[in-house]
């Protein structure tokens, strides 16, 4: 990791160095463990702070949107496919962008670590070796798989490795298959009754605060749905039909978009389970048009083009 | 007191239909000046062309407590605009799946392509959808109770 971090800082800084970029876009430590915040860096001195751990979560893609000048941007297999939505939406050229590619082995998840570190502790320090991450803190010192500690969306993520870059820091890692819509297919096997029961249950303890929204790389409306007053397509209440509507359309609007980052589940301070709606537009989007988001500069979104011949089996 | 009309024997769905321009309205009408019969379950809303469907419509119509939606369409290739249907196909496939997905049943939600020429068909249209829906019975889980004043 220190060693992935050092390379990133002499990168950065060369390409400010050389002006061949003016803001390198990174991350930093944070002032608490766990935690690794966002850094613009503009200096040779400023990119001497860029960091790199398992805790690098954020997707950057989300500093991108509409940036004018030139921009380096870490990334890491998700961040390279959001990057590259960005790049067909026209939020950004591709000529502007110099991608340090990094190749990731899975993020870690905090609140997993602090279901290891047990109630009550706090965690201290984090350190990852090969293969496993050791919690310190008072009176706790436990050491587990690293593995067991990923974030779900990189558990079954199969884009590990950038999928546009200019340059490459460390080593490529091994692509993973898996079982990527385990949990949507069970929801698929049940009855229209139960899976909206299903529902309401996992939307129950939103609160709306809407951190899913500003979370996402690709929510940039500049006006969202939930804003709009005239028409109002959702009242502002926590009534479980404004709940349903609210998630209902925020997935909807990641049909054919959704690069599955995990940013939003992340960020939704209730841990309610939002990739499940998104996992499944991803499914239904890849089995109708084989479409894979973000995978390729040459495709086109496919809500955005059609085929003549399109199924239409549901269409009397 | 709605709830206890629905529920009682004479309930008739309230199915809402949004009509292409250019098509499905005029198909509509043929039936009509032709005199066929169809259920009068459906009400009307006129739109300029099925890629002008939003499905928010569908979505503040069913929360408003219609039990049925039906969007139609000129057929592929007909479209006055050229390609609104095409795209608009695709946008549909996606949300009939997202929401049949969440838990509104199979045969609330219909789309249909009805030419100006097909009569016919579209009062065929109408009573299968109209059949499918009272097979459902009254809408329930995504109403809301109170409808807000606007």
């Amino acid at each position: 990791m220190e060693k992935i971090a050092e390379q990133i800082r002499s990168e950065a800084s060369r390409l400010l160095e050389k002006g061949e970029v003016e803001l390198v876009v990174g991350f930093r430590k944070g002032s608490i463990p766990m935690v690794s915040r966002p850094w613009l860096a503009r200096t040779p001195q400023e990119a001497k702070e860029l960091h790199w751990d398992g805790f690098c979560n954020l997707n950057l893609a989300n500093y991108l949107t509409k940036r004018k000048g030139k921009v380096a941007v870490v990334a890491k297999g998700c961040d390279s496919r959001s990057l590259v939505l960005h790049i067909q939406e026209h939020q950004i050229s591709r000529e502007q962008v110099v991608v340090v590619g990094v190749p990731c082995n899975g993020m870690l998840d905090r609140r997993k670590l602090q279901q290891a570190a047990g109630r009550g502790k706090e965690i201290l320090e984090v350190e990852e070796t090969d293969g496993s991450v050791q919690l310190r803190g008072r009176d706790l010192q436990i050491s587990l798989p690293r593995e067991e500690a990923l974030q779900q969306c990189c558990s079954i993520c199969e884009h590990r490795n950038p999928v546009v870059k200019d340059l490459l820091v460390g080593q490529e890692v091994a692509e993973q298959k898996s079982e990527r819509f385990k949990e949507v297919l069970e929801i698929e096997a049940k009855k229209a009754q139960e899976r909206w029961e299903v529902f309401r249950q996992v939307l129950s303890t939103c609160i709306r605060c809407y951190a899913c929204r500003n979370a996402c790389p690709h929510c940039y409306c500049p006006e969202c749905f939930v804003d709009c007053s005239r028409p109002q397509w959702v009242g502002k209440s926590q009534d479980p039909e404004d709940v349903f509507t609210f998630h209902l359309f925020r997935a909807f609007h990641m049909a054919g978009r959704c690069t599955d980052c995990g940013s939003c589940e992340r960020a939704c301070p209730m841990g309610i389970p939002v990739r499940l709606l998104t996992r499944k537009l991803e499914k239904e989007i890849k089995e109708r048009w084989g479409y894979e988001v973000g995978t390729s500069l040459e495709g086109v979104p496919p809500l955005a083009t059609y085929q003549p011949d399109d199924p239409q089996d549901f269409i009397l | 007191m709605e709830q206890a009309m629905k529920q009682s024997e004479t309930w008739e769905p309230k199915i809402l239909a949004f009509l292409c321009n250019w098509c499905s309205y005029a198909g509509a009408d043929l039936a009509g000046v032709s005199r066929l019969q169809y259920p009068p379950n459906i009400r009307v809303i006129r739109i300029p062309c099925s890629g002008r469907m939003n499905p928010a419509f569908i979505v503040a119509a069913l929360r408003n407590g219609v039990d049925g939606v039906l969007v139609s369409g000129c057929h592929p290739g007909d479209c006055h605009y050229l390609s609104g249907n095409y795209f608009a196909r695709r946008k549909f496939t996606v949300f009939k799946s997202l929401l049949e997905y969440m838990g509104i049943e199979e045969g609330r939600v219909h789309f249909s392509w009805v030419s100006a020429a097909e009569g016919e068909k579209f009062s065929q249209v109408v009573s299968e959808v109209t059949e499918k829906v009272k097979a459902l019975g009254p809408a329930k889980n995504y109403v809301r109770e109170k409808i807000e004043v606007c």
